[in-house]
Order: C-alpha cells, then sequence, then structure tokens
C-alpha cells in the first residue's frame, strides 16, 4: 500500500482582503514527483509556504507523513528539504562554504550524504571556490538543490526551480528530479512552464489559488473533450480575430508560431477550415489536427 | 554545539567579507574616538589675537610676550589706531584685542593702575569667553609676580583645587562618551542589520525550515559581533590611554566586565530593532535614530544633564548610555569599585533583561 506523504485538506489562506487560496485538496502519494502547475500569482508559492511550516493556513489543515503542519513544525523542519522560489542562499559564501553550512545546520556532513546530491554536485564542483553570488542562474539552482538534499529529507518542495533558467539547464534539473524520485524520496514541484507538466507523475493545475484539476498529464491530455486544430496563416493576428469569429470554433489562442483551435468534437473537418479561412481572404493555410497538450487543457479549464 | 560553530563561521565569513562591515566595525571607533578626542575639546590653543599698544614700554612689552610665550594666542597684528580695531573683527582673522593705555608703566607705577582693554569676538560665545578667561588670567598672573616683594593688604584669595582631573582635559569626558557612543551603534546597529539581511535575501525562510531554534540562530548572529565590540571597547581604551592620557584608575576587570554588560545590552537592542524591521534600511534607519541622537544628546555625554528641561531629565532616565557612561567615568577617572556603581550596573541588567524577552517573544518563528 502507498503511503500519503502530504494531505492537503480545504486549505484556504487570505492576506487580509485578497484570497490567495481558496479550498485546496490534494494529496501526494510517498515516493511521488508531483507538480503544481500555474501562472504567476496562481497561490502556488503560498500554498508551498504552508506546506514548508512557514506560513499557517487561514482555514483547513495540512500534514505531511500524518504530521500537522502547525502543529508538528519542529518535528518536520527536520525532515523538509525546501527550496524557495527566489534563490536563498548566502551569495558571499563559496559553493563549497554554503553546501557546509546547510549540512552543519541538519547536523551531518557533505561526506555522509554525498551519494545522494552526487550526480547535481559534480556539476558544480569545478567551481567549489566561487562565490554562489557569482554562478550562472542554471548553476545556482543546482546548489540550491544540493543544499536542500544534503541532509536526505523525506520530502523535497522546490518552488519553481526552473524559472529563469536556460533550456538546457532545465531538462537536466528534470532529469535529477527523475533520479530523486527513484531513490524514493518525495517531490513537490512547482512551475509556470505547462511543457514541464509531462514530466511529473501527478500534477495539479492551479490558477487563481484554485485547483483546476488534478491527475497524471496523460489523462489531463486525453480528457480533453473537444477537436484540437493548429492553424497557421501569414497573418497571425488577422486569422485569430476570424477563426474567433467563426460559429463552429469555441476558442482560438496563439501557439508558438500556429494558433490552436478547438471546435466542438466531429463537428468541422481539416477541408471545412481552410476553405471557411480562404474565403476570408487568408492565403498559404496550414491546417493540421493535433492531440492536445497541458497547455490546451489548462485554457480550456481555465475557460470553464 | 556542531551548529552553533558552523552558524558562527559562517557570519564570520559575512563580516570579513564585506568591506563595508570591516570599515564600519573596525574604522569607525577608531576615527569617531580621535575626532572626539582632538576635536571637541573645550581648551584654546593658538587664538589669533592682535595688539594695540599706547604705550609701547617695557611693561606693556612683558605682559605682550608672556601672553604669546603660553601657547594659546598667537600674534596676529599690531595695530596702531582705535579705527583699526572694528576693521580687523569684521575681517575675521582675530579673536581678541588686547589695548595697553598710554603711559601703562608709568601710571601702574605712580598710581598703582593702568589701563588694559580686552575685546574679543563674541559671535561665538563659548570661544570669547575662554579667551576672556585665559587671558585675564595670564594677565593677574603677571601683576601677582611683580609685586609679590610688595607688602599687600590683606585680600581672600579662594585656593581652588579640580579633583579627579585637575587639568580639566575634556577627553577625560569624551573618551568615555564616544565609548558608550560606539559600542551601542556599532552593537546593536550591525546585529539588527545582520539579522535583516538574513530577512531581505530570503535565507531568513531557509534557515526558518530547519531544525536551528530561532535561540539558536540569534545566538549564532550575535556571537562574533560580542566578540569584535569587546574587541573595540579594549582598542578604545587603550587609545584612550596612550593617545589622550587618559587613565583608569579602578579595576581594569570590572571596567571590562561592565563593558561587556553595555554590549549585551546593545545587541539585545539590535536583535529588538531587527525583529520590527523589514529590511536593512530600514534597520539602519531605526538603530541611527533611536541610538545616535539619543546616546549624543540625552545622555551627559556632551550636555549636562542638570540643565536639561525636567521633562528631558526624566527622559534620560531610561537612555543605558547615561548609566554606563557613569560607571565608567567613575571607574576610569575617579578609581571607584563596584560598591559606588552597583545601582547603574543593576540598571543595565534590569533594560537588558528587558529586551532580551521583547526580541525572543518578538522573533517570528514563520513568515509574516
Amino acid at each position: 500500500m502507498i503511503n500519503t506523504a502530504v494531505s492537503i485538506k480545504n486549505v484556504k489562506k487570505t492576506y487580509g482582503e485578497v484570497e490567495a487560496l481558496h479550498n485546496i485538496n490534494v494529496d501526494v502519494s510517498e515516493g511521488e514527483l508531483f507538480g503544481f502547475i500555474g501562472p504567476d500569482g496562481a497561490g502556488k508559492t503560498s500554498l508551498f509556504r504552508i506546506l514548508v511550516t512557514l506560513l499557517l493556513p487561514t482555514e483547513g489543515a495540512a500534514s505531511i507523513f500524518d504530521m500537522d503542519v502547525v502543529k508538528d513544525f519542529k518535528k518536520l523542519r527536520r525532515i523538509l528539504g525546501y527550496m524557495p522560489g527566489r534563490f536563498s542562499l548566502y551569495q558571499d559564501l563559496t559553493v563549497e562554504e554554503n553546501l557546509n553550512f546547510f549540512a552543519t545546520t541538519f547536523g551531518t556532513t557533505i561526506k555522509e550524504n554525498y551519494y545522494l546530491i552526487e550526480s547535481i554536485y559534480k556539476q558544480i564542483e569545478p567551481f567549489k571556490k566561487r562565490r554562489a553570488g557569482a554562478l550562472s542562474g542554471g548553476m545556482k539552482q543546482k546548489l540550491a538543490l544540493s543544499c536542500a538534499l544534503i541532509h536526505k529529507p523525506r520530502l523535497l518542495v522546490l518552488d519553481e526551480p526552473t524559472t529563469g533558467v536556460d533550456a538546457v539547464s532545465r531538462s537536466e534539473f528534470w532529469d535529477m528530479l527523475g533520479n530523486l524520485k527513484k531513490m524514493g524520496i518525495t517531490v513537490v514541484v512547482s512551475t509556470p512552464y505547462m511543457d514541464e507538466a509531462g514530466l511529473c507523475d501527478r500534477v495539479a493545475l492551479i490558477q487563481k489559488g484554485r485547483l483546476l484539476s488534478v491527475d497524471t498529464p496523460q489523462n489531463i491530455m486525453n480528457g480533453y473533450d473537444e477537436d484540437l486544430w493548429a492553424v497557421r496563416s501569414k497573418n497571425i493576428y488577422k486569422l485569430i480575430e476570424d477563426l474567433r469569429q467563426l460559429e463552429e470554433v469555441s476558442s482560438a489562442f496563439p501557439f508558438g508560431e500556429y494558433v490552436h483551435v478547438s471546435t466542438p468534437p466531429d463537428r468541422i473537418n481539416q477541408k471545412m477550415i481552410e476553405n471557411l479561412l480562404e474565403k476570408k481572404g487568408h492565403d498559404t493555410v496550414e491546417v493540421k489536427k493535433i492531440g492536445a497538450t497541458i497547455e490546451d487543457c489548462f485554457m480550456k479549464l481555465m475557460k470553464n | 554545539m556542531k551548529r552553533f560553530f558552523g552558524f558562527v563561521t559562517k557570519e564570520f565569513y559575512h563580516i570579513f567579507r564585506d568591506v563595508r562591515t570591516i570599515l564600519i566595525l573596525f574604522g569607525m571607533p577608531i576615527a569617531q574616538i580621535l575626532i572626539f578626542g582632538y576635536v571637541i575639546t573645550n581648551e584654546i590653543k593658538d587664538v589669533n589675537i592682535a595688539v594695540l599698544d599706547h604705550s609701547k614700554d617695557e611693561v606693556t612689552r612683558e605682559i605682550t610676550d608672556k601672553l604669546l610665550s603660553s601657547g594659546y594666542f598667537i600674534l596676529n597684528k599690531k595695530l596702531e589706531t582705535n579705527d583699526q580695531i572694528q576693521e580687523e573683527f569684521e575681517k575675521g582673522d582675530i579673536r581678541e584685542v588686547i589695548i595697553f593705555g598710554d603711559n601703562f608703566a608709568r601710571k601702574l607705577q605712580k598710581e598703582k593702575a593702568a589701563d588694559v582693554q580686552i575685546i574679543t569676538d563674541a559671535s561665538d560665545a563659548n570661544t570669547a569667553n575662554l579667551v576672556r578667561n585665559y587671558t585675564q588670567a595670564i594677565i593677574n598672573d603677571y601683576v601677582k609676580e611683580k609685586n609679590a616683594t610688595i607688602l599687600q593688604p590683606a585680600r581672600l584669595v579662594p585656593e581652588i583645587r579640580m579633583l579627579f582631573n585637575p587639568e580639566l582635559k575634556g577627553t577625560y569626558m569624551y573618551v568615555p562618551g564616544t565609548m558608550a557612543m560606539i559600542l551601542m551603534l556599532i552593537s546593536a546597529m550591525m546585529t539588527s542589520i545582520t539579522i535583516a539581511r538574513e530577512k531581505e535575501m530570503g535565507t531568513m525562510e531557509v534557515l526558518l525550515v530547519s531544525p536551528l531554534r530561532p535561540a539558536q540562530i540569534i545566538l549564532g548572529k550575535v556571537a562574533p559581533y560580542v566578540m569584535l565590540s569587546f574587541a573595540n571597547a579594549v582598542s578604545i581604551i587603550v587609545l584612550g590611554y596612550f593617545v589622550f592620557g587618559v587613565p583608569v584608575q579602578g579595576s581594569l576587570v570590572l571596567l571590562l566586565a561592565e563593558s561587556l554588560l553595555f554590549i549585551t545590552l546593545a545587541l539585545s537592542l539590535g536583535i529588538l530593532i531587527s525583529t520590527v524591521s523589514t529590511g536593512q534600511q530600514m534597520a539602519m534607519f531605526i538603530s541611527m535614530f533611536a541610538l545616535m541622537l539619543p546616546t549624543i544628546l540625552l545622555s551627559g555625554f556632551i550636555f549636562p544633564i542638570e540643565n536639561m528641561p525636567e521633562i528631558l531629565q526624566w527622559l534620560t532616565l531610561i537612555m543605558p548610555p547615561r548609566w554606563f557612561i557613569t560607571i565608567i567615568k567613575n571607574i576610569m577617572v575617579k578609581g571607584t569599585g563596584l560598591l559606588f556603581v552597583w545601582k547603574e550596573t543593576l540598571i543595565l541588567v534590569g533594560i537588558t533583561l528587558v529586551f532580551i524577552v521583547l526580541s525572543v517573544r518578538n522573533f517570528k518563528i514563520r513568515l509574516e
């Protein structure tokens, strides 16, 4: 039987008049790589701070390994690994000194848990005498992850670890999270990048303090109940305007160099869209049927 | 314990890697003690004067020489006519004009009286007063010397003795005062800034989500500053002794112990400030306004407490530097022991405890 690592029950958080979290209910199983996906201001950071005992929920309760985040905060602080959204290491200390400090703080040594961070730390080890403030964005995040891991936490909470990091470092970072999962560490991570959702076991889509959906990325994508088309023409701006006017179209959003067009199932086919657009004066129209991505699902859920 | 040392080590890295911190910690105390010691002084030296001598005889020349050889005065100009006096004062080069009446020596011999006029530039009242007093004293001295052989009618001459500081050296006052100010400022400001910095940089977030207890965080933050402030206190005492000749009449151990007590007080005040401020800027401003001005103005350091309006006198009662200055003046200058300063010491202990309790209660184990 799989144990529950994180249990969030009816959690609400308000800052004065502003409601940051509205009745959040999620369970995360032990050993899971769980992602909270949502844009900036969705409430991810507030939720994470409640989980790591830094904030009190206004209502509701959350527990980690059956320890309450409010009452048992002292016990929890021993088994949590937390990496805040902002780079929060000592910039005037070197890479090695930072790691050493956090190891000592948790009553351990770099040597003892080196195997945990080895694959990550090896990449920054050549720069271990460099001050943390002088590292590149990707290296900073690797160091921060090493520091959050050095005491072998049971639960790792990472708040937007890949924000502001280049594409290569981002994918490396996710590889590392995959490795940690294999070692049995439960990882809860948040990200505003929809394309990273597929790398999680399960995701929760979050928007304006509400959960839109909680499931595996595949199930969420399969749950898209309309036809989806990628459409392109020379004048993208006019294309979106025209598509939104068509009564068959339920939504049209720019998506890279294409426009993703959603239509009710089996209502329309490729040829019909092309004809409709050519009538509106578009040339070199390209239309293909595609499967939904997480972002499409997010847009659709957000609209409802 | 290992955690604590790890924390202290980290704190020392912060201190020694930040040039500004180093400058404030070590440059400022030395600069201030030297500045206060040399600049703020009630003694006069090399004051520019002019002499208008109408008789130009032996006696007036002797008096002039005596004045100039005292080291207090420099002859800027010899005047010839009364009209020049106003002109010279308006130019502002001189502070004083001494005018000898005509036939000075002869009058002195015949009539036992002669005219000397002292005119000072009172746009700076304090200096004018000092200059006048010095001049008068030197002239009186001359007259006394001359008349020593002549039998004088009975006169009442008060015999004055200045206890503890016979030469009335200003540094006796300023060294203890500056010491209080520096320890207060450095200890309180630096701790409040360093804790506020953790908040500002977001590292406090990580520290909180760690097994470190608030007391461990605070102690780890404060311990290095206790050592450094103590080193500062010692260097101030040494500077005072060797550069300004301020003695330590009483027990050195007691003096250092009282300094340590005051440092602890200032540090706990610093922690308290950091718990109410959100960033380094705010911590710095609170420290500056809450500490520097009261220390200078309300501690009796520069302005005597007895001369203050009653409300302000009451206010000085809660100013820790006031008590500390009293204590160290007693120990350093008067050479008294704990028996004479136990009341002040107890007050300091009390204030420290209040600050510690308040800051522990105010320290937040979570984010706002």
